[in-house]
């Protein structure tokens, strides 16, 4: 594809900010003055060598305010929110730790929740205190230094909760001294950031309709974000914002589309009712034109397109809503009428680059898209691993579904497999390198058919899948992808697919895990290995690093384990 | 154990003892027989519910496969009654690929009335006869003897490390599987170590080393990563390589196994091992 960013018509988007000014918001809970201002800090910290900045910050504790999320790539030695900043590009301007010394990383500190199950937590880390979260909706704070517990949180889930894949939570939200946590049970919680006390719990809504939260949070402004879980149980999927000071929910957008609504004429009949589109993976934010992106799931059932007949909005897509209202500004969806569970939940990350302002996606369905961020205009899309579900290309570029993959009582085998050729752990953008890196998975499925009846808060899934050709073997690569043209840069090949995310550094690093318990540090540039760490348990969770007093960390949970390293 | 058995086991601190009570057992089985015995319907709800959580291992029809043993047997490995199978699901089955109910990646997990269904549907697809026709003693003689198969395969603690123990793969495998995997042994790889929270198993996969003094090794693989290699050689020796310090690596997926066509072994001559195998299963509990 020749320079697909021509495309992109660059006067569309606003050099100002379209949305009000950004209120400093000071939430009702703050009581006492914070140790620093944090205006005139954030003043220096624009204009300080990142390590005077380090050893400034290590005297402050100021209060997270709506400015300094906006504001978080000033504070690299912080990780303010799941993925690092608005933009989603996990991607920490540390870089102490660099491509010549990453070899001398040794452990600092483990910290063992206890808890079994996959330990899926990003966690946050706010001027020293690490905050974060593992199954069964535990949360602990740690002093990030040492990892000791400051505090613990363990939320009473009744028993009859049954969370699709697992009892996982991805992590927490903050502002002003709160730290905010999405339920298995449904359930919205705010909790003090010094003790951990509950501050404020809402239900939104039944969980026994097969309704959990797993995500972590995204605060804007003074509201808190989620999107709901449960695409396996025929639920009406919906992304909601929360006041954090009251926990009063501000608004709703409903992922599926109802009578009298846009898109309900792609449901059949009233299968718009239980049609899924879950939002599980945290969005993102553009303050310039005050607008938030977020991604939703499967339809549901997931693997059974008979009864649903049509496009299915808004499931497996691309949603730019109002922050403050919940409006719907535009959307894309990847992929139509979906009977492989091609969830398109992963974090939909900005790029700006060349004058251009870009969405960038590594899709489950196998295909990596390129969207403008102001009109919802596909750019380009092309596969970045195995596919088969797509043999030809719709008029907008998108790719189109064969009818030939079907599900089918037999069994019909297609690529991507239903764990998808990526899945939610996070990619990462490196503005140093302007690649795309991200794990991709080489797995076929053979998809059944297994119809059922809809019924309240069962597992839904009119389906089966399971792998296939025992002769095949399964792999996987993280893969470093140049967004501008969706070509390959370099592969680094995983002996089994994995379910660990990407962390890229300033210090021209990326940090992966792997199926078989490695954390791994590669040369972004190459793709060589410079370092690895043998966790003891498969990595399911994405990494992040932080600074204390100078001194840069890398952070990996593992197991049950939160593992931290740094230079020797 | 490994992590995932302690899904619902429970947490250190003192503050959550009080929860743990009421929330992290999954509610146990109210009864030790299945209260839907031979129902049909529920069979076929079962049958839905399989699909969605056990066919990924243990293949349509709960025939089984290379991961997952097959269910239409009577006899079964890790326990036959109803409240057996019960514990099996729901709790799974410490140090081998089956997870406890609701902790693998693509099911969600059973209430206890599904899992009943599950097994109504089991029942309902059991045979009613599993012996083989064939002679189990001639069966072990030619195991021991001149099949050879004792070279590399053990059974009840006697014989060979290169390949799988077989002493349970009788009761828990399929038999058109167990005929596949003596005709044609690189077809389907047996699976070998199983960790605690990976997605797949480890393959008797074959691999051919050259160590850096030049020496080479022929084996099958016990695990690796991407940075390190087990092995065991064809002489039973274990060898514990740094890729990077190797000379050469080159895996294959044709098994180190030969294909015993019918002049090696007939089909009434595998018959006999097969039944042999069939009744071997001595040690119920042990592992897979």
């Amino acid at each position: 594809m020749n320079a697909p960013f021509e495309f992109v018509a660059a006067s569309s988007y606003p050099a100002r900010p379209a949305g009000p000014e950004l209120r400093k918001v000071v939430p009702r809970t703050v009581r006492h003055l914070a140790l620093s201002l944090p205006g005139t800090r954030n003043l220096l910290m624009g204009t300080l060598p990142i390590t005077l900045a380090l050893a400034l910050a290590s005297q402050a504790q100021a209060q997270v305010t709506a400015q300094r999320l906006l504001d978080s790539t000033k504070e690299p030695q912080n990780w303010l929110m799941y993925s690092g900043d608005y933009a989603g590009r996990r991607y920490s301007a540390l870089e102490q730790i660099d491509t010549a010394n990453a070899a001398n990383l040794v452990p600092q500190w483990a910290y063992q929740t206890m808890a079994g199950g996959k330990f899926e937590t990003t966690p946050l880390v706010v001027d020293g205190i690490l905050y974060a979260t593992g199954p069964d909706d535990r949360v602990f704070a740690l002093d990030a230094r040492s990892g000791r517990p400051i505090w613990q949180y363990q939320r009473a889930l009744p028993a009859d909760i049954r969370p699709c894949c697992g009892r996982v939570n991805r992590g927490l939200a903050i502002l002003g001294d709160q730290v905010f946590l999405g339920t298995l049970d449904a359930h919205v919680i705010a909790l003090d950031s010094k003790t951990g006390n509950v501050i404020w719990d809402v239900a939104s809504v039944d969980y026994r309709g097969g309704y959990s939260y797993t995500l972590a949070p995204l605060v804007i402004n003074n509201l808190v974000l989620l999107g709901i879980s449960g695409g396996e149980y025929g639920i009406r999927g919906f992304i909601d914002a929360y006041d954090a000071a009251t926990g009063e929910r501000k608004w709703r957008f409903y992922t599926v589309a109802a009578p009298g609504e846009p898109g309900h004429e792609t449901w059949e009949g009233d299968s718009w009712k239980i049609g899924g589109a879950p939002a599980w993976i945290t969005g993102t934010f553009d303050p310039i034109t005050n607008t938030t992106f977020w991604t939703t799931g499967n339809p549901s059932p997931s693997n059974r397109g008979e009864g649903r007949g049509g496009d299915n909005l808004y499931s497996n897509s691309l949603l730019a809503l109002n922050p403050e209202t919940g409006k719907l500004k535009w959307y894309f969806q990847f992929t139509k009428h979906d009977e492989h569970d091609y969830d398109a939940t992963q974090v939909p990350v900005m790029i700006d680059r060349d004058g251009k302002h870009l969405i960038a996606q590594a899709n489950r369905n196998g295909f990596f898209y390129v969207i403008d961020r102001a009109t919802g205009k596909l750019v380009y899309s092309k596969p970045y691993a195995k596919v088969t579900w797509s043999t030809s290309k719709l008029p907008d570029g998108s790719p189109a579904s064969s009818n030939a993959g079907s599900p089918t009582l037999n069994g019909t085998r297609v690529c991507p497999g239903a764990a998808g050729a990526t899945n939610w752990m996070s990619p990462t953008y490196d503005p140093q390198t302007n690649l795309f890196y991200v794990t991709a998975r080489e797995q076929c499925d053979i998809f059944s058919t297994a119809p059922q009846a809809y019924e309240k808060g069962h597992a839904y899934y009119g389906s089966a899948y399971f792998p296939n050709d025992e002769t095949l073997p399964f792999w996987g690569a993280l893969r470093a992808i140049d967004p501008a043209d969706g070509k390959l840069k370099w592969e680094w090949k995983h002996p089994s697919p994995t379910w660990s995310g990407v962390l890229s550094t300033a210090g021209g690093l990326i940090f992966t895990g792997d199926a078989e318990g490695n954390f791994i540090a590669l040369d972004a540039k190459s793709g060589k290995a410079l370092w690895h760490f043998q966790c003891g348990a498969s990595v399911y969770a994405s990494p992040m690093s932080y600074a204390i007093n100078g001194k840069q960390y890398v952070e990996i949970a593992a197991g049950s384990t939160i593992f931290t390293f740094a230079l020797r | 154990m490994p992590p995932r058995t302690a899904t619902r086991g429970f947490p250190s601190s003192a503050f959550s003892s009080l929860i743990l009570l009421c929330v992290f057992s999954l509610p146990a089985s109210a009864q030790d027989t299945n209260p839907y015995a031979g129902d049909a319907q529920v069979a076929k709800l079962g049958e839905s519910q399989f699909r969605a959580n056990c066919a990924f291992c243990h293949g349509l029809g709960a025939r089984g496969g290379g991961r997952g043993p097959d269910l239409t047997r009577i006899q079964k490995h890790h326990g036959t009654a109803d409240s057996d199978l019960f514990r099996t699901i729901n709790e799974g089955i410490p140090g081998t690929a089956m997870p406890p109910n609701g902790t693998t990646p693509q099911g969600v997990g059973m209430t206890p009335e599904e899992i009943w269904q599950v097994i109504t549907y089991i029942r309902s697809v059991e045979k009613k006869s599993t012996t083989s026709a064939g002679d189990p003693a001639h069966g072990k003689s030619l195991f021991y003897g001149r099949a050879a198969c004792a070279t590399c395969h053990m059974v009840n603690g006697k014989g060979g490390r290169l390949g799988p123990d077989l002493s349970s793969a009788g009761s828990a495998r399929a038999l058109d599987y167990l005929v596949q995997s003596v005709r044609e042994p690189s077809q389907r790889l047996a699976g070998g170590i199983s960790e605690a929270m990976k997605e797949f198993p480890q393959e008797y996969e074959t691999v051919t080393v050259e160590a850096a003094d030049g020496i080479k090794y022929q084996g099958v693989v016990l695990n690796e990563d991407h940075f390190t290699l087990q092995m065991l050689d064809t002489r039973e020796q274990v060898h514990l390589f740094e890729k990077d310090q190797l000379r050469k690596l080159t895996k294959s997926r044709e098994s180190l196994m030969p294909a015993y066509d019918q002049k090696m072994l007939s089909d009434r001559d595998l018959q006999d091992i097969i039944a042999f195998l069939t009744t071997a299963d001595a040690m119920p509990g042990g592992a897979q």
